[in-house]
């Protein structure tokens, strides 16, 4: 005998989702900078909210006297599998981030100033950090305008309540 | 569902055959994604992701609809909040945008 249930069975819930990214980019080189960057307006493409606080040398993808000469760092970079002596040859930097740059450019990564505009545009909060602004004695005046706020880490742990923490 | 003609979707609700797209079914999409009802500027974007797909075989990056597609960057999102790029392909009836940018 069959019998009908009172109660419907109850779904299978829905897979847990992020909600909310806080990324910390701490790195000043064009493979330190650009993966956070890359994170953070990713996570935006998919309604995730995103934070990105920017600290040490990091501070460089947001100044506005540097951020446009971020550079692969070609000594002590394993990854580009060339000897250290040659990596430091004059020049060499240079040309290995015109590369990167323009194999970027065919993929649609735009360059870290447009970059910014995006995640600004975009909703993504970015953020100094205080202890880095000082330690560099610099001012809100140094960086672009898309930097919503220079805050401290207590300021930026309050932000990132109920994120994923991505330190990069 | 109330359209007359039954679609096929992925998993994620893109359609698997973009030629079955029509406005009506756009809006339909749109409705159970949390759009009540598509604007003109809404429009716009969806014409363009589908026409950039049916020309190129690929979505645009955001950065490119923010450029080419005549709605800004800040404009897409307040239009999309749940990720334009994606959500007008799913309105558009075209796969699911494959990049990272």
């Amino acid at each position: 005998m069959t019998q009908l249930l009172d109660e419907p069975l109850l779904a299978t819930p829905p897979p847990r989702t992020i909600e909310k990214v806080a990324i910390v980019i701490s790195k000043g080189s064009l493979e330190g900078i650009y993966p956070g960057l890359i994170m953070a307006n990713g996570a935006r493409m998919d309604g995730i909210d995103a934070d990105v606080f920017f600290t040490f040398f990091g501070l460089d993808a947001i100044r506005i006297d540097r951020q446009d000469h971020i550079k692969v760092a070609t000594v002590g970079n394993p990854g580009l599998h060339m000897p250290t002596l040659i990596g430091a040859l004059p020049g060499l930097s240079a040309l290995a981030t015109r590369m990167m740059q323009r194999q970027m450019e065919s993929l649609d990564i735009p360059p870290i100033p447009e970059f910014l505009e995006l995640l600004a545009d975009s909703g993504a909060g970015i953020y100094a950090c205080k202890a880095s602004v000082d330690m560099f004695k610099l001012s809100k005046e140094d960086f672009v305008p898309q930097v919503t706020d220079i805050i401290t880490v207590g300021d930026f742990y309050g932000l990132a309540a109920g994120a994923e923490i991505i330190f990069t | 569902m109330t359209t007359t003609t039954p679609v096929e979707v992925d998993q994620e609700g893109f359609l698997l055959d973009a030629t079955q797209w029509d406005h009506r079914l756009a809006e339909q999409i749109a409705r159970e994604n949390g759009i009540p009802e598509l604007t003109d500027r809404h429009w716009q974007v969806v014409e363009f992701m589908r026409f950039r797909y049916l020309t190129t075989g690929t979505a645009p990056s955001i950065r490119s609809l923010g450029k080419e597609s005549g709605v800004p960057v800040k404009e897409l999102y307040q239009l999309f909040p749940k990720g334009p790029a994606k959500l007008a392909a799913k309105i558009g009836g075209i796969p699911k945008p494959h990049g990272c940018i």
